[in-house]
This record gives structure tokens, sequence and C-alpha cells, in this order.
């Protein structure tokens, strides 16, 4: 079988119980279900996780490198977003 | 010695017996699946077939090393892997049966863990507290394999031409070996009759009928020829296991007591 017959999913994996989800990386498989049962043997072979999911890369709209200008400067010269901008009375001490 | 040590003489000899059979097939189908390591269709088919293969090496251990504490002699799990020749192993034939193409090995691998999935459930239930724990892993790991054997059978089944004559034709070649994973001699009898052992053939039309729905659903005709082949048990083999043995052997038996 080659890759062409294949989809790429990312896998997601909760290490504990009360944790999120993180990204460990991606892999090859037919459909949803056969990309679990591989996240489970790629992925959780030395116990990682209690977790799992899985997403076929196509499906996941991303931001472009391009768009970073517009996407994230803007926010770069609004220093009052953060609570450190704000001088605190001396009562409060340490925030 | 009083009669009774006696009696628990035999009974520790047929559990280690035992044992050793059921090490057997364990090693010799891990071994088999071991050949797909780095020959994998894709790379997460070739990891999964790997962690397949190390359960049963894995299960095979603890048979062995159960059977090597039984034997009383100062023997190790070493002694039943590496140092016995093709007559000594006593492995149903299904599981030394070649690695074949990738439907062959599904095909076989779905007629064994489901006969697993029914024979270790069992077995969970042994008066023999060791096999029941080691049985109790055995059923996890089963239920996945099972779950995956199931999966690919119906995706070549139902896929394209090429792979539902592939697979087909290998269901077709290994239904005849499937016969004597059901039946039993005198020493599994004994243990049958203590509690210890499992008798097989009481699940045999649940096995059939869980194997015919996978294989009804996945275009797949179950076989109907009468013809099956036997003796695994009493140590007579296909020509396959010899080739397995020398080269699963060969390290351990030029290099003995090597180690890394």
């Amino acid at each position: 079988m080659s890759l062409e017959n294949l989809e790429l999913f990312e896998v997601f994996i909760r290490s504990a119980r009360g944790l999120d989800h993180k990204h460990v990386g991606s892999l090859h498989a037919v459909a949803h279900e056969h990309a679990l049962e591989y996240a489970r043997d790629c992925y959780t072979r030395r116990s990682e996780g209690v977790s799992i999911w899985v997403v076929k890369s196509s499906d996941i709209c991303c931001s472009q490198e391009d768009d970073a200008d517009s996407f994230f400067d803007p926010s770069d010269d609004k220093p009052y977003r953060h609570a450190t901008y704000y001088p605190l009375p001396k009562e409060v001490d340490n925030m | 010695m009083s009669e009774k040590d006696t009696k628990k003489e035999t009974l520790d000899e047929d559990i280690c017996h035992y044992a050793t059979r059921l090490g057997d097939d364990a090693i010799v189908l891990g071994h088999r699946i071991s050949e797909w390591v780095s020959r994998g269709p894709f790379l997460e088919e070739d990891i999964a077939l790997g962690n397949v293969s190390l359960d049963y090496i894995g299960r095979a251990r603890m048979y062995y090393t159960y059977a090597a504490e039984l034997s009383g002699d100062g023997k190790t799990e070493d002694d039943f892997a590496y140092l016995r020749g093709e007559r000594d192993f006593q492995n149903h034939l299904i599981n030394e049966l070649p690695r074949g193409d990738f439907a062959y090995t599904i095909a076989r691998q779905l007629l064994v863990d489901a006969f697993n999935t029914y024979y270790l459930a069992v077995l969970t239930t042994s008066n023999d507290k060791t096999l029941a724990a080691i049985a109790e892993k055995g059923v996890k790991e089963t239920k996945y394999h099972l779950r995956r054997s199931r999966d690919w059978t119906l995706r070549l089944g139902d896929g394209t031409q090429e792979s539902h004559k592939r697979i087909q034709a290998a269901i077709d070649d290994i239904w005849g070996f499937t016969h004597e994973l059901f039946e039993h001699d005198e020493l599994e009898r004994r243990l049958i009759d203590l509690g210890i052992g499992v008798d097989a053939s009481l699940f045999k039309d649940q096995w059939l009928s869980d194997v015919t729905a996978v294989l009804e659903q996945a275009n797949l005709v179950v076989p109907t020829q009468e013809w099956a082949v036997r003796g695994g048990r009493d140590g007579y083999h296909t020509e396959n296991l010899g080739h397995i043995l020398t080269e699963m052997q060969f390290i351990h038996r030029t290099y003995p007591g090597c180690q890394w």
C-alpha cells in the first residue's frame, strides 16, 4: 500500500486527567478510527497518555506566515492589555 | 516420598508442559510477526505490527519463566526458547505458517485473535493463579489485536479486487489449520478436569460465528473444505518451524550465555 491512499492526521494526547490535549505529531492512516489505533501504537508506547484525539490535517484551518504582520503586530503597541501596564497601589505590593 | 508429594510433582510436570506449549504458541507467532519489522506496508503499520509481536513475545516470556520455575532444575526462559529442537516445540501449526503477504498475515491474525479472545478469557478463571494472571494481561492485548485484524480484514476483503483476492486466498489456505486449535490430548484433558487448562472445544461454535460474521461483512466466503492439518501438540511440524528456529536460536547457540 502506498502513502497516496492514506490521509494525514494530527495527533493530540492528554497525558493525565485534568491536563489539556497536546499536539504530539502526525501520522498516515486510512480513516479516523484507523488513525486512532496508529496513534496508540506510535505515540503511547511508553504510557504517555490517557486520551487521544486525531484530526485530519486537512480539516485544520491555520494562519499563514504571510498574515503574521496583520494578525499579530497590532497587539504589540497595546501594552495596556497587559496587567503589568498598570501601576499597583502600594498596599497590593506583589501581584 | 509420600503419595501426596508424588501427586504434586506429577501435577507440576503437567502444568510445566502446558505452560511450555502456550509459550511455544506465543513465541512462534511473535517471531513470525516480528519478521514484518522494517518491511511493513508503511511506517505506522510497521510500528503497529512490531507492537503486536512484542505482546506475543512478552507473553511467551511469562509462560516460559513459569515453566522454568516449575521444572525446578535451574532452567530459565532462555532454555525453553533457545535450546529446544523442532520436535520439542508443541505449538499449534497455524502459528508457524509463513509470514506471507500482508493479507495472509492479517487473515491468520483474525483467526488466532478471535480464538485467543475466548481462550484467554477462560484461562483467567484457571485454578492455577499464575496462568490466570498471564491470561489477564493477554486478554487486554488481544482485545486490541482483534480490533486491528477485524478492521484490516474488512478493509482488504471489501477493498480492491486484488486485496479481496489475496485475503480470500489466505483464509482458504489457513482454514485447515484452525481445527487443531479446538482439540486436546490426554495431558490437556487432565488439566481441564482440574479446572486448570482450557477446553477450547466448548467455544468453537462461538468462534466460528464470530469469524463468519467478520468474513461475511468483508464480502469473503467462509471456507467449506474439510481438510485439516494436525500435529503441533505432538511436535510434528510443517517445514516452516525449522527455519524459524534456525533464525531465532542461532545467536544463542553460537554464543551460549551471551548477554547484551
